[in-house]
This record gives C-alpha cells, sequence and structure tokens, in this order.
C-alpha cells in the first residue's frame, strides 16, 4: 500500500467525519445538549486534524486546531452552544470540508473567510459571546453569571468535586478550575518499537496539549558493551500543564497504552473540595450500580444491567454538571449509596462500563469498503440468473401439461430464492440519502447568507435508500431547487413578518418510498408562485398565446420551460436562464418525474419520484413492424388511438395529428428505424404521446401496445456498438433481446436531423 | 496468452474447422468461447446486411455475424441446424453463424500454406491468412479481427 493509498483512506474517512461533524451540529442546533454529541463533533474534528497531521497538511491542521479548542470549551461546559456559537460553528465545518476537499484535489480555498472564522472561533474560545446570548442554559454552572473567559474563574462551585470526578468515565470536563499540572509518566517496552511506534512522536503529540517540561530517565542506561540494541531503556518524566484532562492525555498513548508503563497523576491545580460539600464526594462515584453488581470481568455482566448501570452514570454527570438545585438531588442519591463502597473501585468500574460503551458504539455498524466493480459483476450476474430462472420456469411449463410434478414446486422455491438474492444484491448498491441532504444544509446556510434571509432546513427521511448512481446524480438539481427555493420561494425576514409569519422560513426536505420508487419533496412556506408574472412571462416568451386559458396547475409547470425565471433581478445565486427546465432534464434523463404544487402566500412544493435504480427501468413494451421494442415510460405523457379524421398530410411526407386542437407531428417508429420501406397506417396503430428533450411534443407511431414493465437495461456497446436512436437493450421473460428506443433522438431523426440512415444503409447494401 | 502465444511458436496450433455453404475455413480455438445452436435474432436498426441482430447470451447481449454474408457469399437462411460459434475478438464477443462445425484440427505452421493469388478481391484477401490442405480438403484460414473489423462496425 503506498502512500497515495493511505491518503485516499485518510481522506474517504474524513468525509465519513465530517459528516458525523455536520450532523453532531445540527443537534446541538436542534437544542440537543447530550455530552455524547458533543464528544462525537469533538472526535470528529479531532480525528481530521491527526489525520492531516500525519500527512502535513498545514492549513487543514491550523484551521482543525483553532476549531478544535473552541468545541473543547464547549465540551468542558466553559461555552454554551447558543444559536450563535453554533452558527460560527456549521461555517467552520463548511470550511474544515473546503480545506479536506482542498488538500485532496488541490484547488484552493477562501482563505479571507477561513482566517475570519479562525478569529471567529478564538473570540469564542476565549469568552468572547458573540450578542447577548448570556440567556443562562441550565447547563451552565450557576456562579457564571457573566460570560467568562478561558482562564478559568476561581473554583467556588459547590459540586466541583462532583464535576471532577466526572472526567474518569468521559462525559465531561469540570465546569471551570484551574489549569491543572499533571505528571506522566511514560517507560516504553520494547514491543512499543517494535510495533513501530515513536517515542518522540508520542511526546510531541503531548506538548500539544499544553505547556509541558520533560525530564529523560536514563538510570537504566546499562554500559555500552552491555546494551541490547532492541531494549528499551529510556523513561520519561513529564510535568504538563493542561486543562484538556487526563483522558486527552491518554488518548495521545491510546495505541502505544499497551507496549508502556504509562503513570498519569494529578499533581496540582485542583482545588481542595470546600469543606462542606465533602460529604458529597462519594455521590458520583457510586450510585446504585455497585449494589448491583459486582466489580467483576465486565463479560459476566448483562448487557440491560451494564447499559442501565451506563444510563445511570450518564444521568448523574448530567445532573451532576446542572445547577445547584441538583445538590438535593445528590445529597438523596448519596444517602443511597453506601458510604464505606471505595472510590477507587467505582471509578474502574465506570471506566469499565465507559470503555464497553465505546465499544459498542464502535462495534455498531460494521462496514466494509467494496470495489463497486464487483458489486456491479454480482449485480450482473443475478440478473442473469433471473432471466435463466423465468426461462426454465416457462419451459418446464411447457413441458409438463399437469403441472403437478415435484419439478414445479422445485422451481416455484428457486424463483423465490432468486427473488430474494435480486432485492438483496441490489441493496448493496442502495446508500442512504443523507449524504446528498447533508450538503444541502450547507448550501441553504450559504445561500441564507448571500439572501440575508434567515432559512431553516428540515430533512425527513434522510435514511431511504437508493441505488448508488442516482444518489450521484441527484445532488445536482436538487442544489438547483434549493437555490431557487430559498432566493425565490422564500421571502425576506420584513415581508415574511408583514405577512405574519415567522422571520425564520422553512425549507423542509423529505425522502420516502413509494411503490416502489424514491419520491423527494422540497417544500419551503414562502410565497408561492406569483402565476400572474409567471403568466406574464410566458406570454412575453411566446410561450403561451396571450387568451390561453390555462389552469393554475398548467401555469404552475410554465416554469419548467426553458428560460424561465422570475426573479425581479438576476442574483448570482439563481436566475441565470439555466432554470427548472435544467432540473426537469437532469431529473428525467434519471427517469424520473417533477411536479410542482403552489398554494399562493403559503409556498410550493416540488415532488420529484425517481426510480430506485437505473438498472431498470419501466417501459412500455411496444410491437413496431414485428419487432419488440421498449419505450421508457418516463417519455410518453399520453397514449391514443388515432382516428383518420385526426390525421392531417403535411408538405411531402410529413403528416400531423390534432390534439385537442393543436397540432403534433407524427413520427413513425418502423421508418426511422428503417424496419420497414413505407409509412404504416397511422389508424391502424397506436400514437405514443412523448415529450423530447428538446421541449416539443411528437405522436410516436407504434402498431400496437403489448403492456407495461420493468425491463434490466443491458449495454449494447459492450459487445456491439451504439446504434442511433436506441438507448440499450433488455432481456425479456421469453429470452429474447428487445430494443429499448431513444426517444430523444427518434424525434430529433424525425426533425431532419440525419439518424445516419445512408450511410447505414450503404454500408447494408 | 501464453498458452496461445506457446501455442503459435513450437509446432502445435490448434483450430476449430466449421463449414459455411460449400466451403471449409477455420479459426485459431483459442479464440472460440462456445458453441450454441441458433436461436432467432432481434434485429438491429441500420445494421449491415450481415448484421443478422442480437440475440441473449446467459443475460448479455450478443451480435450476430452472417458469415457467408460478410465473406461475400450467398446470405444464411438460419434454421435450428445452424450453428453459432461465440468468439472473442479484442474485448468484445460476437457470434458467427455457420453452417455447421466439422472438426478440431492440430496442425504446425508449415502446412499453412499461402494464399492463392485467384482471390481477387481485396476484402476477401484481407482475412485470409491462408489455407490448408487436410485429406483432399481445402480449409481457409482465416482472421477474425478482420471479418469483424472496429472501424467498420463504428461506422455501421
Amino acid at each position: 500500500m503506498d502512500m497515495n493509498e493511505i491518503k485516499e483512506i485518510f481522506f474517504q474517512e474524513c468525509e465519513e467525519q465530517l459528516a458525523e461533524l455536520e450532523s453532531g451540529l445540527l443537534k446541538l442546533n436542534d437544542g440537543d445538549r447530550d455530552p455524547e454529541t458533543v464528544n462525537a463533533v469533538f472526535r470528529a474534528v479531532h480525528s481530521i486534524k491527526g489525520g492531516a497531521g500525519a500527512f502535513g497538511l498545514d492549513d487543514l491542521v491550523s484551521f482543525a486546531h483553532v476549531f478544535e479548542t473552541t468545541l473543547d470549551c464547549v465540551r468542558s461546559n466553559r461555552l454554551d452552544p447558543g444559536p450563535e456559537v453554533l452558527k460560527v460553528m456549521l461555517k467552520s465545518a463548511d470550511v474544515l470540508a473546503d480545506l479536506t476537499n482542498a488538500a485532496r484535489d488541490g484547488g484552493s480555498v477562501d482563505e479571507a473567510r477561513s482566517r475570519q472564522l479562525i478569529k471567529e472561533l478564538e473570540a469564542l474560545a476565549n469568552g468572547e459571546v458573540p450578542q447577548a446570548s448570556a440567556v443562562a442554559e441550565p447547563v451552565a454552572p450557576v456562579s457564571k453569571a457573566a460570560p467568562v473567559a478561558v482562564a478559568p474563574v476561581v473554583n467556588d462551585e459547590g459540586f466541583q468535586p462532583v464535576a471532577f470526578s466526572f472526567d474518569d468515565f468521559e462525559t465531561d470536563e469540570p465546569a471551570s478550575m484551574e489549569m491543572p499540572t499533571y505528571e506522566i509518566v511514560f517507560k516504553p517496552k520494547s514491543d512499543l518499537y517494535a510495533k513501530g511506534n515513536d517515542a518522540t512522536l508520542l511526546l510531541r503529540d503531548l506538548s500539544r496539549l499544553g505547556e509541558m517540561s520533560i525530564h529523560c530517565d536514563m538510570d537504566t542506561l546499562p554500559s555500552l558493551d552491555r546494551l541490547s540494541p532492541e531494549t528499551a531503556y529510556f523513561s520519561w518524566k513529564v510535568s504538563l500543564k493542561t486543562d484538556k484532562g487526563e483522558d486527552a492525555i491518554r488518548t495521545v498513548f491510546e495505541f502505544a497504552e499497551w507496549d508502556c508503563d504509562l503513570d498519569v497523576s494529578l499533581v496540582s491545580g485542583e482545588t481542595a473540595p470546600v469543606g462542606e460539600e465533602l460529604p458529597m464526594q462519594p455521590v458520583p462515584f457510586d450510585l446504585s450500580i455497585l449494589d448491583d453488581e459486582p466489580v467483576g470481568p465486565i463479560g459476566v455482566i448483562e448487557e440491560e444491567e451494564q447499559l442501565a448501570a451506563q444510563q445511570e452514570i450518564r444521568n448523574a454527570a448530567v445532573a451532576a454538571a446542572g445547577t445547584a438545585s441538583n445538590v438535593l438531588q445528590m445529597a438523596q442519591s448519596a444517602a443511597r449509596a453506601p458510604a464505606e463502597k471505595s472510590a477507587g473501585a467505582a471509578a474502574s468500574a465506570a471506566a469499565q462500563s465507559a470503555a464497553a460503551q465505546q465499544a459498542a458504539a464502535s462495534a455498531a455498524t460494521p462496514t466494509i469498503r467494496v470495489d463497486l466493480d464487483r458489486v456491479d459483476r454480482l449485480i450482473n450476474l443475478v440478473g442473469e440468473l433471473v432471466i435463466n430462472q423465468a426461462m426454465l420456469s416457462q419451459s418446464v411449463v411447457e413441458n409438463d401439461a399437469n403441472g403437478t410434478s415435484s419439478i414445479n414446486m422445485g422451481l416455484e422455491e428457486l424463483q423465490q430464492l432468486t427473488r430474494e438474492i435480486q432485492d438483496s444484491v441490489m441493496a448493496i448498491r442502495a446508500q442512504p440519502v443523507k449524504p446528498v441532504f447533508q450538503r444541502m444544509s450547507r448550501i441553504v446556510r450559504e445561500i441564507a447568507d448571500m439572501t440575508g434571509k434567515s432559512v431553516r432546513l428540515i430533512t425527513e427521511g434522510e435514511n431511504t435508500e437508493v441505488d448508488k448512481t442516482v444518489i450521484d446524480k441527484l445532488a445536482e438539481p436538487l442544489t438547483h431547487m434549493i437555490r431557487n427555493a430559498v432566493d425565490h420561494g422564500l421571502e425576506t425576514p420584513e415581508k415574511r413578518l408583514a405577512a405574519g409569519k415567522s422571520a425564520e422560513g422553512t425549507v423542509r426536505l423529505t425522502a420516502k418510498h413509494r411503490s416502489g420508487r424514491i419520491v423527494i419533496e422540497l417544500a419551503d412556506d414562502g410565497a408561492g408562485i406569483n402565476r400572474e408574472k409567471v403568466r406574464q412571462k410566458a406570454i412575453d416568451n411566446d410561450l403561451i398565446a396571450a387568451d390561453a386559458n390555462l389552469s393554475d396547475e398548467e401555469i404552475d409547470n410554465l416554469i419548467f420551460h426553458a428560460g424561465f425565471s422570475t426573479a425581479d433581478k438576476i442574483s448570482d445565486i439563481s436566475g441565470r436562464g439555466v432554470g427548472m427546465d435544467v432540473v426537469k432534464r437532469s431529473i428525467q434523463a434519471l427517469g424520473g418525474r417533477i411536479n410542482i404544487s403552489s398554494k399562493p402566500g403559503h409556498g410550493s412544493v416540488f415532488t420529484m419520484s425517481l426510480p430506485l435504480t437505473l438498472a431498470v427501468l419501466d417501459g412500455m413494451v411496444v410491437t413496431v413492424a414485428n419487432q419488440t421494442l421498449v419505450v421508457p415510460l418516463t417519455a410518453i405523457v399520453e397514449t391514443l388511438q388515432p382516428e383518420a379524421a385526426a390525421i392531417h398530410s403535411f408538405g411531402s411526407n410529413q403528416r400531423l395529428i390534432s390534439i385537442r386542437n393543436s397540432f403534433c407531428p407524427l413520427v413513425d417508429v418502423g421508418r426511422i428505424l428503417n424496419f420497414r420501406a413505407s409509412q404504416a397506417n397511422p389508424v391502424e396503430g397506436v400514437a405514443l404521446l412523448v415529450e423530447s428533450e428538446g421541449g416539443g411534443q411528437r405522436a410516436l407511431m407504434v402498431d400496437a401496445i403489448q403492456g407495461q414493465r420493468q425491463v434490466v437495461i443491458k449495454s449494447l456497446e459492450a459487445n456491439y456498438t451504439h446504434v442511433p436512436g436506441i438507448a440499450a437493450a433488455t432481456i425479456l421473460g421469453d429470452g429474447r433481446v428487445a430494443l429499448i428506443l431513444d426517444v430523444d433522438t427518434i424525434v430529433a431523426a424525425s426533425r431532419g436531423q440525419s439518424l445516419k440512415p445512408e450511410m447505414s444503409l450503404a454500408a447494408a447494401g | 496468452m501464453t498458452y496461445a502465444a506457446k501455442n503459435l511458436t513450437t509446432d502445435g496450433r490448434e483450430l476449430i474447422a466449421f463449414r459455411v455453404g460449400d466451403q471449409e475455413f477455420c479459426v485459431n480455438v483459442m479464440s472460440v468461447r462456445e458453441i450454441r445452436g441458433w436461436t432467432p435474432a432481434t434485429a438491429m436498426p441500420h445494421a449491415p446486411s450481415y448484421m443478422l441482430g442480437i440475440i441473449n447470451l446467459r443475460g448479455a447481449v450478443l451480435p450476430i455475424i452472417d458469415l457467408s454474408a460478410r465473406l461475400g457469399m450467398k446470405p444464411a437462411e438460419p434454421t435450428v441446424r445452424h450453428v453459432i460459434i461465440v468468439a472473442q475478438v479484442k474485448s468484445q464477443v460476437v457470434g458467427l453463424l455457420v453452417d455447421a462445425v466439422s472438426d478440431i484440427l492440430t496442425i504446425t505452421d508449415d502446412k499453412i500454406q499461402p494464399t492463392p493469388d485467384v482471390i481477387s478481391s481485396e476484402f476477401e484477401r484481407s482475412f485470409a491468412r491462408g489455407v490448408l490442405a487436410i485429406e483432399g480438403r481445402l480449409i481457409c484460414l482465416i482472421e477474425l479481427e478482420s471479418v469483424f473489423p472496429q472501424e467498420e462496425r463504428e461506422a455501421a
């Protein structure tokens, strides 16, 4: 594995950490004050920093470091994560993502922005809370009347000892205390070096935690003739002044702790507990867990009990960090707790359960990374299996008229099994839409900033799964729509207030499964579509006649026409003339449909319905000149049986069909594909009204409709070559190959653009 | 690959012989993936006349070439007795419709005689690699890559 591969893994992990970071921050934004959430956020930034350091990505490290410092203030309750603070943090998460991307792909980042944020973060870390967000959160220590600087207030809180004790089980750090000094004795064993660790690096990491002085103990070093080159002789005595707590110190030695003797002890900085509070001391350590279970091998403890115990510890932790009113509560639990229980045992039990908890968290969803090619190959093979099974069933049915044999039963079981295999294989490619949705929250933030609007993005159903190819192609149209929703849909805060709504606009992004498709809804509570304006614009652009009588729904759907933007002024966010028509086209390219419904004054809802996978397609199976063809269902607007009176000849060989007083060119598919020499009689066939990329409608003539079916898409290019007018092939239930029409090229060919027929005819001749 | 190369350099080379119309042809056995019976093909629009269409080969789409028409003889009228030789040509797999597979030959390179210059057409000369005389029969060794050349197919 070379360096680039390792780096690639790092960046993949970064992506995961960034997602974790963002979702954690959003949770905090929604008022979640779970210390575990704060820890998760902190861990994410910390891991990115650590990895970036290993690759020498200095920009990333320095930004992550400042970010981490500020987060640490939140973690240690010195900074209350109010809305203003979180706003800065979310922006920082964006910048961190930018820096990560820049480090991976090259390219530059907005340095002014990251410098600005570094300043803001540092200001936060120094206790300069933006605005007057000194609204006392219940979590804030009571004595902390005003925002305090990092330099801690002299500790005078009653529950000080309580808070300290929680360090041991990694929940919260004490609210405020002197910068404690730790003495660390670090004595590596030779194994440490054998495993490729380096004491220098560990000590360097340690030095980043705070002010430190090192003394190297070389007493055990033998004389040169007795020196064994592979034995570790040195040990270090480090005195470290840090506010990060013992955990941070132990984290440094995380991967080395089995191979060294490590002793971390607190030597100063802790003010002795105030006298009258001394009875409180056992409280945090014990709780009733110790009554319930022996401090023994962790394995023998029932899992539920353990969870309950952890829960209790957590509760206690939250309570302990709470206000003074909790003191009473604690006194009660102290009364319950047997006083003679040793504090040390309690701490170790707590540490054990904390470790178990962590292990459980990391073991929750074991995943592996697999090459997409391998998955695709598996999917192909299973597709073949399904077709094969269908063919086998058919031939058994044909040859075994009574249908009583055990073969039939076996076949049925086989059929169920293959279905199940197919479903589970398809599920491998399915991914939750979460990453795309998370990207959207960033876009909302940025546009809200640019437009000066206050927007809240609510996402629902982000664990809805859909094929990876669909996810990859979903981001672009969705971005466009979100931009539109914020820029055009939502009003400015003033207008909102005037309309009697809250100043903050809401954009709701929902994903759900519905009848074998994924439905994504984007709803805003803005002004809705201004139908008069849309209508006027459509008239100005000659899209509709001035006296056209359109339903509200038809007017709403006009925005999907090319070059349609109703924003009064063109902003750099949206409205560059590439508008909803592009969105509609890319959704259609995915085999999806998009619809809008709007209520003036209450906002608009865009509904997209997409296939769960691009490997299958809903198609209409039709017959043309004795050939079976498949027309993608998404292209078809309606089907109709032409009457002789509706067909009009036009020009030399064109024919038009009149549909509800408008004329639509008739396209004979069999003629275009050269399946027959002369045009078929339209009255004998069926017309499929299709909408093509160019926007126009065409009536495709086919001989008959066989039915509607979901078909598996097979590439023609793999063994043959691209055929104009044909998108791909598929295999029908009887084992025959059918061609899937490329409606856009067929329509283009009917306009006179060559489908290259002359050349092929020459080759054929 | 190494096996094929060895076959070429040492004395042995295996060829698969088949009948098209009243003539016999052969190709290197290493490029043949399988031999199967004829199943009706789905016609392709705007395809050359020797392109019979595509069939389903265990889930993959396989184009079928009427070798008779391709070699300038009269187009075949496929029946159930016809045979499809599934062959690998570069990275693609194609099916060749022939009348019947007749033999597997093991020959040495010196048995291959140069193509007699009675073959007038440039096109026919381009895929004939030589002729073999086996038990009084004339078998023409053909090069699949020129029967099914990349550029021409892309133009079609």
